[in-house]
């Protein structure tokens, strides 16, 4: 573990993503606090704020950006943007780690039983894994989340849907590191001491699982960020009046012109998230790997 | 060989009839009624929508439905609506009630856009993806090393529809280089299309880019070290002829079974980017179709992407058992 840190914290980069990942993080925790703080909440609008003869372009330079609104407000409403991205942040990280969440389950579950039980259910399992990944995400879950009655809680919804649709590649990687630990020495000597299939599956294989599922799944957070993103992008995500990135990104379109800053916000933020958590997830990949030292990984 | 094809084949066919099992089921056993999806929000009417849910044989049990959709694939089927009746030719993937055209039609129509997309995006990602993945490994190190490697991490943290905005920003307002795109077909005006494309095409070859710069880059380090390179050099070759005849060709074989499954990844980027640009491709017509909630036209642009996909790796497969045949035994 001491090795683990030590190796991680010589990586500047992987550093820099754990960081700003936590500051992120924190502000997605503390955002009601830090709106409170600002004055402002998330829904109210400020005609006042709002140029109405321009067709609604915040007052003031930079889209509106004032000490009693830290980014500005929103054209049209007037809605205080730093409100509405602190909102966005704690949405976008929640489904992106309840999908995550639920994709790393569903692929353990999946590749356990493929990687343990005999070969027609390995056979079986392993081409719905194969059909699984092959499957456009975006596509299915644009239909699915098309006809699901709109009372159901919308973001657990995006979550589910990003998850059930994701499980395919924790699935692969847990199967093949089943079927390299089950032939290993300890595994035999536990099925000879007479426990049963579960307990093997329970106390032998899933530790050994950790490392590379901790791994992979660091690596599928900012992927379902994206596609959290893109959906609400799409319109078919998180509906209003709870704000996401990627919805404002999809209203921000008809303001290039005349409020760049509306854009270029919700722009970064997702760059930002998106990259520290991938820094970060490449620094646990690389601190994990037992193969790699600082040496080779300049190289590879 | 070709008993590997075969089978190969025979098992994408019996993944495409359990798919549109599912895909059918789950869409038309949803709690909400398909046919008030299909009848509209306003238009509808209670007689309205007898005759929807009659035409859409929804009065009859499941199975004989999906026998009907089946069927209707082979040798089209006929929607009884009212006095008219509306035909849809084989292979009928249903019938749009809110286009009042077969969904296929209105797939044809926006086909050629999404074609245009792709394939000139395709050719700009290849290109630049297998050329800098090739160029970084053989200055493994230095400065083109880690200028790729940023591009390539960009390309992935910043997603199709954030990257089509900043160039809609950048190039058609802010410079005016270009006009706000919209379609214009090849066949009437080729520079116009390309004028036209040339964001999208960035776009699309940004976002798709960094798997081949990847395995380009660790294909041909990994080829270096092999020995016949030794050999070859060994024999005095130029380094240029060692590398172009011999390292290029066994690093790059993998890259075709790549670039045939990612036919999934390219569609979803495409209709982000298509969104984004308000170009009318599938990608488009898929989300207006959800947005609309036209069920018919969602479930068979579904069937089909997903056939597509199953198709792609299918071909794909086999076309890694002739570059590689070791794979046939398995």
């Amino acid at each position: 573990m001491r090795l683990l840190w030590n190796r991680f914290r010589a990586d500047r980069s992987a550093v820099f993503g754990a960081v700003v990942a936590g500051l992120l993080v924190l502000l997605a925790i503390t955002a009601p606090l830090l709106t409170a703080l600002e004055g402002q909440d998330t829904t109210s609008f400020h005609n006042d704020l709002v140029d109405s003869a321009r067709g609604g372009v915040p007052l003031g330079g930079f889209g509106g950006i004032s000490p009693q609104h830290w980014f500005g407000v929103e054209p049209q409403t007037g809605r205080d943007l730093f409100a509405r991205i602190a909102e966005g942040a704690q949405v976008s990280l929640l489904v992106a780690i309840c999908a995550t969440l639920v994709e790393v389950l569903l692929g353990v579950a999946v590749g356990l039983l493929a990687g343990l039980s005999g070969k027609l259910v390995d056979a079986l399992l392993s081409r719905v894994t194969d059909i699984a990944i092959a499957f456009p995400v975006t596509v299915f879950s644009l239909a699915l989340l098309a006809i699901v009655p709109e009372t159901f809680p919308r973001p657990l919804l995006v979550a589910v849907v990003i998850g059930v649709f994701g499980w395919g590649g924790t699935a692969r990687i847990t199967r093949a590191q089943a079927l390299s630990l089950r032939t290993r020495d300890f595994v035999a000597a536990a099925r000879l001491s007479g426990a049963s299939g579960w307990r093997v599956a329970r106390r032998e294989i899933l530790p050994g699982l950790a490392a590379p599922v901790i791994t992979y799944g660091a690596l599928l957070l900012p992927t379902n960020l994206i596609a959290e993103a893109g959906l609400s992008f799409l319109g078919v995500g998180v509906r209003p009046p709870t704000s996401s990135w990627g919805q404002m990104l999809s209203s921000a379109t008809t303001w290039f012109r005349s409020d760049p800053v509306y854009v270029l916000l919700p722009a970064f933020m997702v760059f930002l998230t998106v990259l520290s958590f991938t820094l970060f997830g490449e620094g646990v990949r690389i601190a994990l790997d037992p193969r790699s030292t600082r040496l080779s990984r300049k190289a590879a | 060989m070709l008993g590997y094809v075969v089978r190969r084949l025979l098992g994408a066919i019996a993944v495409m009839l359990a798919m549109s099992a599912v895909v059918y089921v789950l869409f038309y056993l949803m709690p909400a009624n398909p046919a008030q999806l299909v009848c509209g929000p306003k238009t509808c009417t209670a007689d309205r929508l007898a005759m929807v849910e009659h035409s859409l044989g929804l009065d009859e049990p499941l199975y004989v439905q999906y026998w009907h959709f089946l069927s209707g694939l082979v040798v089209g089927r006929d929607f009884s609506s009212g006095p008219s009746v509306l035909h849809c030719p084989a292979p009928c993937l249903g019938y749009s009630f809110q286009y009042t055209e077969p969904v296929l039609d209105k797939i044809l129509e926006a086909l050629p856009v999404s074609l245009s997309i792709v394939i000139g995006a395709a050719l700009l990602w290849l290109t630049f993806g297998i050329g800098a993945g090739v160029l970084s490994a053989l200055r493994r190190g230095r400065w083109l090393d880690h200028a790729v490697n940023v591009v390539v991490l960009g390309g992935f943290a910043v997603p199709a529809f954030i990257t089509s905005l900043l160039l809609l920003m950048v190039f058609c307002v802010y410079l005016q280089w270009l006009p706000f795109p919209s379609y214009v077909p090849f066949d009437e005006d080729p520079l116009g299309w390309a004028q036209n494309l040339v964001l999208p095409w960035i776009v699309l070859a940004l976002v798709q880019l960094p798997p081949y710069v990847r395995l380009s880059r660790s294909g041909v380090l990994e080829t270096l070290t092999e020995d016949h390179i030794r050999t070859a050099r060994a024999y005095g070759l130029t380094e240029r002829r060692v590398i172009g005849r011999h390292a290029l060709r066994g690093a790059l074989s993998p890259l075709i079974t790549v670039a045939a499954a990612d036919i999934a990844a390219v569609l979803t980027a495409s209709m982000l980017t298509e969104t984004a640009f308000g170009l009318p491709g599938l990608g488009r017509l898929m989300v207006q179709s959800v947005n609309q909630i036209d069920l018919p036209m969602v479930v068979g642009m579904t069937l089909l992407i997903g056939f597509v996909i199953v198709l792609c790796n299918a071909i794909a497969d086999v076309l890694y058992a002739v570059v590689d045949r070791r794979v046939r035994v398995a």
